[in-house]
């Protein structure tokens, strides 16, 4: 079992205390943003503490994760799928139930909030599988502000169904032409847009990445999964699990459901996209295949050639399809608390199948990958132990995808 | 007294003129007779960028001339040959690289600032480099002799601004737009205002750059600043050149930048209520 306190750098012992008052973990994080952004990123960060302060905050955000976004997720046994594969019992954490289908909406709400306290008029977001702008449309929606969502084209060709739900909602969908027109350069655009608006503009980035206090609330925000999961199964098994799964791209579906579990004796295991495989060159394994380096106001694991510059990732899942990753996971990984495995495309889609099948579930191929781990891991383990996957988002946007891909003409 | 405290002092009485080109656009081997030409054309300081594949916080102009650098095979060990050979031919000219923080990460910190003091740069400016995390930065560059030249914004207040000039030197960049490279222009009397009132806090020069596009911009912006920054235009102006597949770029730059420099030459005799505000 892990030694927890040998870990931890923080006076109280806890793993959960970062950031420090500087927005780093570790070697990790911080905010490295253009000055015109600093003043910014500062009252966020105020406004935020505030907030956190704020019974009132609370008790709206409560109200809208349980009567609009349907909270708390399901904590589902899958039986099938753990006779199946005839080792540990499975728990799936269900937030592919929530409303507009993925975890996403559990940080959109909780920023949509601040930005109304901090009297800001106007949205922007980035998106790679259209997850989060989609749930950046609908909170936009719900509170009446008007809405710009950065994509990449690549990912609007294939995220077709996202982008019609986007601009149902309302939102002004821009593509993204530059780079590899991808996550990685909708997210240039946003920054680019929020530099120059940034009198009125709230930015919702959507993981937890991005400069400080970004990593910090969005982590918060998304750690409704994990609190929830911790309490669910205690009712359900009278304990904790012994492992806990997550897909990871950016990371905040993971640091949603690990962050609560990180001073336990709970083995956490991150999954990152190895697309055709790490050797290849063609994946997007910022742990196992980065260095650190700065990108998007944090330090950070990434992709990039010796000289610095930023490679492009790939990954069959828009949703991980990204050259960075979370600072939080950045140090959790440097400490060796949670361990980060890679899963290759054609795995993942094996696994995507396979649930439809013996669970009746359709998952996005983002925790498809955190299935196929989940596929190899769990007939090693024991049957009593317990092996929790978070179910981050359900699949009916990759339906398009995987019929490409399995050669199915729609 | 180093070369850009030389130069500033060259220039007292006039702004000095700073222009921008990206390192290695449109090639490694053009890049030297193109800083030359910036220099016949009357540039007084040069800032080279240093490309990066996420320039976050640069329009559609620079993020093209990006593009164009590194697709030539443009890095930052031959950028810093392109500076050492460029000192061969001019010992006086300050030379700024610019740009963002990955690519000296990754070259390493303390390398860098030996290397590039070496080669002749005398400093930097980070676009994503907020005094907050300077620190990593600023011991191996002073330690190297090398200026870390601050940048303060319109969103820069009063409470903020004495965190910007902690630790700056060279001089002060004041980024005159909230925004991107080469996208909108600021008005006269905004400049102005915001120059004395940094001036107010600091000894160092004053340079404005962002949106600055023709030689009746730099003018205006002479009038009040101790420098110029032109960037995007020039750097619009090579890509075109490029793409008609000129055979003179340095020749079209240095005619470019000779119109600019004229203009800020002639801010301050075409006026004569401003001079104070800007001296």
């Amino acid at each position: 079992m892990l030694d927890i306190q040998t870990q931890t750098n923080s006076p109280s012992g806890s793993l959960r205390a970062g950031p420090d008052e500087h927005g780093h973990f570790g070697a990790f994080g911080g905010r490295y943003v253009a000055e015109t952004l600093m003043p910014l990123i500062l009252e966020l960060e105020q406004a935020y503490r505030t907030a956190k302060a704020d019974p009132a905050f609370k008790a709206e955000l409560d109200y809208l994760l349980k009567h609009y976004v349907g909270r708390p997720s399901p904590m589902y046994f899958a039986e099938k799928l753990t006779a199946e594969l005839g080792g540990a019992k499975i728990y799936l954490k269900r937030d592919e139930l929530n409303h507009t289908g993925a975890h996403k909406i559990n940080n959109c709400i909780g920023q949509i909030l601040l930005a109304k306290r901090m009297g800001k008029t106007r949205i922007i977001a980035e998106t790679g599988a259209g997850q989060h702008g989609v749930a950046t449309a609908t909170v936009a929606a719900r509170f009446g502000l008007p809405c710009v969502i950065f994509m990449g084209a690549r990912d609007i060709a294939r995220q077709a169904p996202n982008v019609f739900r986007m601009k149902l909602l309302g939102a002004d969908v821009r593509p993204v032409t530059s780079g590899s027109q991808t996550l990685k350069d909708a997210m240039n655009e946003a920054l680019r847009d929020w530099v120059t608006n940034v009198h009125d503009t709230f930015y919702i980035i959507g993981t937890a990445a991005g400069p400080h206090p970004y990593p910090e609330l969005v982590r918060d925000f998304q750690s409704v999964i994990g609190t929830e999961a911790r309490e669910q199964l205690m009712e359900a098994e009278g304990r904790l699990p012994d492992l806990a799964v997550a897909a990871v791209g950016g990371g905040s579906n993971a640091i949603g459901l690990f962050h609560p579990f990180l001073d336990d004796p709970v083995e956490l295991v991150g999954i990152e996209a190895a697309g055709h495989g790490v050797d290849s060159g063609e994946h997007a394994a910022s742990l196992t295949g980065g260095r650190p380096g700065v990108l998007h106001g944090n330090k950070t694991y990434l992709l990039q050639n010796e000289d610095g510059q930023i490679t492009d990732a790939h990954s069959i899942s828009a949703g991980l399809d990204y050259p960075g990753i979370g600072p939080e996971h950045a140090w959790l990984h440097s400490i060796g608390r949670v361990r980060y495995e890679s899963i290759k495309d054609d795995e993942a889609l094996e696994a995507f199948q396979m649930l439809c099948r013996v669970e009746g579930i359709i998952p996005a191929l983002e925790p498809a990958h955190a299935l196929a781990w989940v596929a190899k891991a769990a007939p090693a383990m024991a049957k009593d132990k317990i092996l929790l996957m978070n179910l981050c988002g359900r699949g009916d946007k990759d339906i398009f995808t995987v019929a490409d891909a399995l050669g199915v003409k729609l | 007294m180093d070369r850009l405290a030389a130069r500033f002092a060259d220039c007292t009485g006039r702004a000095a003129l700073v222009t921008f080109v990206c390192g290695g656009d449109p090639s490694p081997e053009l890049t030297a007779p193109v800083l030359e030409g910036l220099v016949r054309g009357g540039a007084d300081i040069i800032e080279i960028g240093m490309p990066f594949t996420d320039p976050m916080a640069d329009g559609p102009a620079i993020q093209a001339g990006n593009i164009r650098a590194l697709g030539a095979g443009i890095t930052l060990r031959k950028l810093l040959a392109i500076v050492a050979d460029f000192r061969g031919v001019d010992a006086d000219t300050p030379l700024i690289l610019m740009g963002y923080v990955n690519p000296i990460l990754a070259y390493g910190v303390d390398a860098f600032a030996r290397d590039a003091k070496a080669a002749g740069l005398d400093g930097v400016i980070l676009v994503d480099l907020p005094p907050e995390e300077a620190g990593e930065m600023l011991p191996a560059l002073e330690g190297a002799g090398l200026h870390l030249v601050r940048l303060a914004t319109p969103t820069t207040d009063a409470a903020r601004l004495p965190t910007v000039l902690d630790g700056a030197s060279g001089f002060l960049y004041y980024v005159a737009v909230a925004g991107i490279t080469g996208q909108n222009s600021a008005e006269e009397a905004d400049i102005a205002a915001a120059v004395s009132r940094i001036k107010a806090s600091t000894q160092l020069p004053v340079a404005v750059g962002f949106g600055v596009k023709t030689p009746a911009q730099a003018e205006a912006i002479a009038r009040h600043a101790d420098a110029v920054v032109v960037g995007s235009a020039i750097v619009d102006l090579i890509g075109a050149a490029h793409q008609r597949l000129s055979n003179d770029i340095p020749g079209e730059v240095e005619a470019f930048v000779s119109g600019l420099a004229h203009a800020v030459r002639a801010a301050r005799l075409n006026t004569s209520a401003t001079r104070e505000i800007g001296a």
